[in-house]
């Protein structure tokens, strides 16, 4: 699928952004664009520095040197709640869900973090969270794109492995984002799952700026744009799929002989 | 705060049934009781009141504040601060002022302390606690450790506080107005992200919340409301000293909401009205020899709430939801 680019298709863009714990350095000055209607997959062994950097894109980590542009925005060192209110939603690569809520419950929380009457509004505290309309239909719409409608009343923590990586997608949509941040959405997901998690993600691609984390090989080359190779904290390969594919050093690196 | 404590916040219908009944037994009972117990029950309404804003932080929220009596006890010393001498003062004035002053205290206090997290959260709301209760134990134009003498009850016109039952109806209609807006707040847009912030701080904050500004939301609330009681304490008893915002007064109505069972106010309330009963069970035991185990009142209540929490680990609300349903199964 090819997409006309015009400037205002990238939503997000990273300058260099590096990231030290100590003496280790976990990210090293990757750049990354991601611009509406594509998926910017990024791959790389355990320990590449690919959760990191989306920890970085997302305000749970600052980075210690470097730039995020949010639409244009300097979002350098903002907190993440600030992050996600200016339109980036991610998801997380260790399940991070409301357990002890019901699968609609959770859902309608996120939704409800886009209609905030603010804490200090004592009106507001007599208001019921479950009348709220706009809320209601916008958490609904989640939960029907992550195909959860049959399991609204379910207990989080209770449902299974597969249904709980939805959840979080649902989450994530229920804040209306622009950009995705997705942190393997499709571990420990059985093929059933996996497959409808990337027919998923077709569906969300035309309307999103998304970067995905993924270790599923297969997955990746279904539905990458662009492609960043990490390895040890840096960028040893970004662009065009099967140009990175290609690259003997990826090879080397990461992909292997039989890819 | 595990997920396995279900918080009972949708409360079964045979709980509210309970309850009601509670309620009515309540309201008829100045009509019955004696002067000394119906002071005795006021007392634990207002108690009731207190564990009920502890809740709020406590079990909702999931911040365990060891400083929560601050709040109390200086509401009850800026009616002290209010009350002249030789005349009674309008209760129209002093009670927001009193819970105002509360609510600021917890608002200022807050704002430094729910940035801290878990068992710093919980030394650093004890530190300050500690420091409010020296201020007034150490100056004696506040009274020092002697406290101050509240002469008259606050004056409100429509109705004579110095009459012991109505100041017993008084406070129960608070406790009930109390109880009836943080159950409605628990399901209010605020309530559910404060029950999201116990469950998963972390999450909120990816999802947009700012949950620094809920939590002093909360906290200051929570400080209000502990005012409201602290207030009614010092009314009642006319008299206040530096114990009612003392670390064992903090730590009491804790062990009053985790007796009752957090999270649902109700419990709250139980925890309040069990706590002030056993207390008075344990210190009237008698003496075995030399040994008055009536003085030891604590260690018996220790042992009780450690056999309460392992036995029962969503209070004695939680107990009677348990027993209420294997009754209903026997029925079925």
């Amino acid at each position: 699928m090819t997409n006309p680019q015009t400037p205002s298709d990238l939503l997000l863009r990273a300058n260099k952004i590096t990231k030290n714990f100590g003496g280790l350095t976990a990210v090293n000055e990757v750049s990354v664009d991601l611009r509406k209607g594509e998926i910017h997959a990024v791959i790389g062994p355990n320990g590449a520095g690919k959760s990191t950097l989306a920890n970085l894109l997302s305000g749970d980590l600052p980075p210690t040197s470097g730039h995020v542009a949010l639409n244009g925005q300097d979002i350098t060192g903002w907190t993440p709640e600030r992050i996600s209110r200016n339109g980036l939603g991610r998801s997380y690569q260790k399940t991070n869900i409301f357990r002890s809520f019901s699968v609609w419950d959770n859902v309608r929380l996120s939704a409800q973090s886009r209609t905030q009457p603010g804490p200090f509004n004592p009106l507001a505290w007599l208001t019921q969270a479950n009348h709220m309309s706009d809320v209601n239909a916008r958490a609904e719409r989640a939960i029907e794109l992550a195909g959860l409608q049959n399991r609204r009343q379910a207990l989080a923590g209770a449902a299974s492995h597969g249904e709980q990586r939805q959840l979080e997608i649902a989450m994530t949509l229920a804040t209306e984002p622009q950009v995705l941040l997705l942190d393997e959405p499709l571990a420990g997901m059985g093929v059933a799952e996996a497959e409808s998690m990337v027919q998923l993600l077709l569906r969300l691609k035309p309307y999103h700026a998304m970067m995905l984390v993924e270790h599923d090989i297969d997955a990746i080359f279904t539905l990458a744009d662009q492609l960043t190779v990490m390895v040890n904290g840096q960028v040893i390969a970004s662009g065009l799929p099967a140009a990175v594919r290609a690259d003997a050093s990826v090879q080397a690196a990461y992909l292997g002989e039989d890819h | 705060m595990s997920d396995s404590q279900a918080p009972l916040e949708t409360l079964p219908r045979s709980l509210k049934i309970l309850l009601g009944a509670g309620l009515l037994a309540l309201a008829a009972f100045p009509f019955v009781g004696t002067d000394y117990y119906v002071q005795m029950v006021t007392r634990m309404m207002i108690l009731a009141i207190f564990a009920m804003s502890l809740d709020l932080l406590q079990g909702v929220t999931g911040l365990v504040s060891l400083g929560h009596a601050a709040y109390f006890g200086v509401a009850g010393y800026v009616l002290a601060f209010l009350t002249p001498p030789g005349e009674p003062v309008s209760l129209w004035w002093t009670l927001p002022a009193a819970v105002g002053a509360s609510a600021l205290l917890a608002l200022v206090i807050g704002f430094l302390v729910v940035r801290t997290h878990g068992i710093y959260f919980i030394m650093v709301t004890m530190a300050f606690a500690q420091m409010v209760f020296y201020v007034f134990f150490d100056n004696k134009a506040l009274g020092g450790s002697d406290g101050i003498y509240i002469n008259f009850k606050p004056e409100a016109i429509l109705f004579d506080l110095e009459n012991k039952k109505v100041f017993y109806f008084f406070t129960l209609a608070l406790m009930v107005l109390v109880y009836g807006f943080l159950r409605r707040l628990l399901w209010s847009p605020f309530g559910r992200a404060l029950a999201g912030i116990r469950v998963n701080e972390h999450r909120m904050r990816a999802l947009g919340y700012g949950t620094f500004s809920h939590k002093l939301a909360a906290f200051s609330l929570a400080g209000a409301l502990a005012g409201l009681a602290g207030f009614l304490w010092g009314a009642q008893s006319g008299y206040v000293n530096p114990e009612l915002m003392g670390f064992h007064m903090s730590a009491h109505v804790i062990m009053m909401v985790i007796l009752g069972g957090m999270g649902n106010f109700a419990g709250a309330i139980v925890g309040a009205f069990s706590f002030e009963y056993l207390l008075h069970v344990f210190k009237d035991l008698p003496a075995v020899g030399s040994f008055n185990l009536g003085k030891h009142w604590q260690l018996w209540m220790g042992l009780f709430i450690v056999a309460l929490v392992i036995l029962a680990p969503r209070g004695i609300l939680g107990l009677f939801d348990s027993l209420l349903k294997g009754k209903a199964q026997h029925h079925d």
